[in-house]
């Protein structure tokens, strides 16, 4: 059952570091996270990595297994063979802080340049009404659990930082597409997210869809539409037209921001 | 470990090019003035809001838009806190999936779910703005399911007569979280992620004593920081992660309960913990990982190895009038609620964990000592999968079962801590002044048993209501001048240094693995005097080799240092349900006594209120029931 796995942890920080090997005992259905932890109780006290929920839930305990950018939590032991070696290193785009933490601040400080959800006044009754299938397109991407493993593994920005300030990346067109889709929200940020967010520097690779553990399709259902909508907004004369005539809840009626 | 101060520092704010931002969190620093006063880092804001779960955060929405200076601290980063966990739902009387439903019922409901021990204030508080705060989540951008006519959808759980949980499939609290988390970025509230308070500062006042501000450390470089607030709000969640199988996480060391205490505040109901009927039981290393009620609520039975639904064997005299006993009844209620009761899956946890314990006990459990929960041959596979998709997801992933296709192995696991602070039902004041207390660090609401759905609904409810008495506190005492002595600020320095500086002492994590057996064994869903009296020795014997401590490493990023830092909490919050547990010499809700099996009226009307002494000893007293109104004495006699 159990066995003794070994395993390669990048230890280190902003000022160097290098891959550390152990030998830790694991037991049957335990995850990479387990290792981690056994690490850290018994022979390296001071190992620094993020976990919360253990239960794919929170997106803390992202890494890079084997070069694979995962979540420590939803990796199988199980994946592996007995023999082989897991080599455990900190997301490659973000700036190491020690071991396997890195300085995720780039995100935090992208989701503050999104303007808000502003919706439309409630119906008289103080509710408001939205149907499933107007809300579904949206609900898929706030299944985003904001692991960044999509930011990190983009290759506008992986390996090329020079491009972070004048792009959001994957998670915050996960962002601009669900409030662009919301059937209540009155603002129109399609500009903003060609402009300052960068929308046009994805030439759609599909790395983030590939990597996300919610299984969000990032590319096909949030960035090409979102383009598509940037496209209708630049080229389209009868938006302009359509916002003098339409109502609520319409493209046309909806603000720049 | 030698120089423990000189940790290699990656943020690069030094002195000389103050003010700048912290890299990591983009808050503004102040330069670290080394050679004068405390040296540490400081700010100064009206209301600082400790945790960034649902309580936390809508404490600082309020605080804020009440027009006070608000700071949120929290010890993991901005949108992790345990509220992303939550699977099933808010509950919230909005009556649009049965209009019969209305706070009057969902008062009834919770308050006969916590066996009448809940302040009746604060569930007729929760009950009536429950529905108002879950609207307001939709107005800042939340995506809840629906009804036909486009309404936000109620679902089912256990102990609410209606379906009354608005949801997200079963990923609510991530819903929640992300809500209230981009409404504080919205309004620019400042927020100091992985950072951990560990102290609480008072002043001397007008009235005695005060707060005055509160000291901690950056997780990331080690660095020390000081707040100087008039108004402190803890919402920093629960204590599980004290117990062995827990669908808690590493933060949950119960860090609100023990400031409280320290700072002079007093904790009730702390022999209430709840155990929830369903957590995971196989692999191991997922054991104790959540199973949402939700499986239940859309029709998931519990079976024994047998194969029989043995809940009908366990319906209590109290729930009699409410419950199915017989499973066509049950099945019928899914469709059919006005003229069906309830199945007993869904009685209040505190009786279904019992159940299942006692299933497992008497050799009737599934291969890895659990129970069977099947809703794969009640429900088709698509429901399931839109429905629960998480649930689906988690057992595929860690486990190799498929939802759809096979019963899923359940067992008990730690989850909820009913107990907690004391405070003003009206306003989250605890009995220090200018200290607060909301969401599920608070006590009282949930009486002796938790109904699923109303944490979610009480950390908006009671958070706002916690948020916007701390501002308007902060606001009227802006005039009184607030010390935080440079000693003091010292004494906590080196406080939390100590565990450098001790060599070849105890491993934190070793002692963490004892009190979480010790709790598990001792303090567990079924208790006795004997074993209390023992859990109380080991605690005592564990405090000491606590004082020990040993840590590797730097002060950079350092997890064992920073649990040597929690575990005096965890031991002190052990303690005092320990303590409370022993005192109370009956059973009710998360509290079952296996020497006073029943429920006694004598017990019914009391709390126990628990303080610490000057000599750093726990001591408990006894409190009558605060006396309901006869308005809303007279809707218990209403209807079954
Ligand atoms: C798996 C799971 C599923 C659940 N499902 C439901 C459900 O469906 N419905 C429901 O109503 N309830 C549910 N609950 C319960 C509910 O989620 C919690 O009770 C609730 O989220 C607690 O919220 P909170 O705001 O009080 O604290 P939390 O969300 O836990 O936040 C605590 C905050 O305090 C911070 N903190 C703690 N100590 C310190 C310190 N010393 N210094 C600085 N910061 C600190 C933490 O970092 C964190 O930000 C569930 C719980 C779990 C574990």
């Amino acid at each position: 059952m159990g066995y003794e796995l070994k395993l390669r942890v990048w230890r280190g920080d902003a000022s160097g570091g290098g891959l550390n090997e152990y030998a830790v005992q694991v037991e049957e259905g335990e995850v990479v996270l387990d290792a981690i932890h056994r690490l850290q109780a018994t022979q390296a006290g001071d190992l620094a990595v993020r976990w919360n929920c253990k239960a794919g839930k929170c997106g803390s305990c992202s890494a890079e297994i084997n070069g694979r950018p995962r979540l420590m939590c939803m990796t199988r032991l199980a994946d592996f063979a007995e023999g082989d070696v897991i080599t455990v290193t900190p997301m490659r785009s973000f700036p190491v802080i020690r071991d396997l933490v890195t300085d995720v601040s780039y995100n935090y400080e992208k989701a503050r340049e999104v303007p808000s959800f502003a919706p439309t006044p409630r119906d008289p009754d103080g509710k408001r009404r939205m149907m499933q299938v107007d809300v579904e397109r949206g609900q898929e991407f706030r299944k985003c659990i904001e692991c960044f493993l999509c930011q990190n593994t983009c290759h506008v920005v992986r390996d090329h930082d020079h491009n972070k300030p004048a792009f959001a990346g994957p998670r915050f067109f996960l962002r601009y597409a669900e409030l662009d889709m919301h059937p209540l929200d009155t603002n129109d940020r399609r500009k903003l997210s060609q402009d300052a967010a960068g929308l046009g520097m994805c030439n759609i690779t599909k790395c983030c869809t590939e990597v996300c553990p919610e299984g969000i399709k990032i590319t096909d259902n949030a960035i090409i539409p979102m383009k598509e909508r940037v496209a209708d907004r630049k080229y389209d004369p009868v938006v302009w037209l359509g916002s003098k005539i339409f109502k609520r809840g319409d493209r046309a009626s909806r603000e720049e921001v | 470990m030698t120089d423990t101060t000189g940790s290699p520092d990656t943020t690069g704010s030094t002195a000389a090019d103050a003010p700048t931002r912290h890299p990591m969190t983009g808050n503004r620093l102040t330069a670290e003035a080394a050679a004068e006063g405390h040296g540490f880092e400081e700010h100064a804001y009206d209301v600082v809001v400790i945790g960034a779960g649902g309580a936390g955060l809508r404490a600082a929405i309020a605080a804020h838009d009440a027009g006070a200076r608000t700071a949120i601290v929290c010890k993991s980063l901005l949108g992790k806190a345990h509220t992303v966990m939550a699977e099933g739902g808010i509950a919230a009387a909005m009556g649009n999936a049965y209009p019969e439903d209305n706070w009057k019922v969902h008062f009834r409901d919770t308050m006969r779910g916590g066996k009448m021990l809940n302040h009746w204030r604060m569930a007729e508080l929760h009950a009536q703005e429950a529905p108002e705060r879950v609207l307001e989540l939709e107005e800042w951008g939340a995506l809840f399911d629906r009804t036909s006519d486009g309404l936000i959808s109620q679902r089912d759980f256990g102990g609410h007569r209606y379906a009354r949980l608005a949801h997200v499939g079963d990923r609510t609290g991530l819903e929640m979280i992300r809500t209230l988390q981009q409404r504080a970025v919205a309004l620019g509230i400042d927020v100091f992620m992985e950072c951990t308070i560990t102290e609480i500062f008072k002043t001397p006042s007008d009235e005695g004593e005060r707060v005055s501000g509160a000291f901690g450390y950056w997780r990331e470089t080690g660095r020390f920081i000081v707040f100087k607030t008039p108004s402190v709000v803890l919402a920093t969640g629960g204590i599980g992660k004290s117990y062995r199988v827990t669908s808690n996480s590493w933060e949950y060391t119960g860090d609100g309960h023990a400031l409280a205490l320290r700072t002079g505040a007093s904790l009730i109901n702390m022999e209430f913990v709840q155990f929830h009927p369903t957590g995971m039981v196989w692999p191991p290393s997922v054991r104790g990982i959540l199973v949402t009620e939700s499986v239940r609520g859309d029709g998931g039975v519990l079976r024994n190895s047998e194969g029989k639904r043995f809940m009908f064997d366990y319906i209590p005299e109290y729930f009699k009038g409410e419950t199915a006993d017989n499973e066509e009844e049950a099945d019928r209620w899914y469709e059919d609620k006005t003229n069906n009761r309830r199945p007993p899956e869904l009685l209040p946890r505190d009786e279904v964990a019992r159940a299942i314990n006692s299933e497992i006990k008497a050799d009737r459990g599934s291969p890895h000592g659990g129970v069977f929960l099947d809703i794969a041959s009640r429900r088709d596979a698509e429901f399931i999968q839109r429905r629960l998709p998480s649930m689906y997801h988690q057992f595929k992933e860690l486990a190799d079962v498929d939802i759809t296709a096979e019963p899923m192995e359940i067992g008990p696991t730690c989850h909820y801590v009913m107990g907690g602070v004391e405070v003003d039902p009206d306003t989250g004041a605890s009995s220090v002044e200018g200290l607060y207390a909301a969401g599920e660090v608070a006590g009282g609401m949930h009486g002796s048993n938790r109904l699923g759905g109303n944490s979610l609904s009480d950390l908006l409810v009671f958070g706002n209501r916690a948020g916007i008495d701390a501002a308007q506190t902060a606001l009227k005492s802006s005039n009184q001048s607030l010390q935080v002595r440079d000693e003091e600020v010292r004494a906590a320095a080196e406080r939390a240094l100590a565990p450098f500086s001790i060599a070849g002492g105890e491993n934190p994590y070793t002692i963490q693995y004892n009190l979480q057996d010790l709790m598990q064994n001792l303090v567990g869903i079924i208790r006795k005097s004997d074993e209390l009296s023992t859990s109380l020795r080991e605690i005592e014997a564990l405090k000491e080799r606590a004082s020990r401590l040993s840590v590797e490493g730097n002060r950079q990023y350092n997890p064992g240092w920073h649990l040597a830092l929690d575990l005096s909490n965890m031991l002190l919050v052990s303690e005092c349900i320990a303590t409370a547990a022993l005192e109370r010499q009956e059973s009710r809700g998360g509290h079952t006594r296996d020497d006073f099996p029943g429920p006694d009226p004598h017990w019914g009307g009391r709390n126990l209120v628990l303080t610490l002494g000057d000599d750093g000893r726990v001591e408990l007293r006894h409190q009558p029931l605060p006396a309901m109104p006869e308005e809303l004495q007279d809707l218990f006699e209403a209807q079954p």
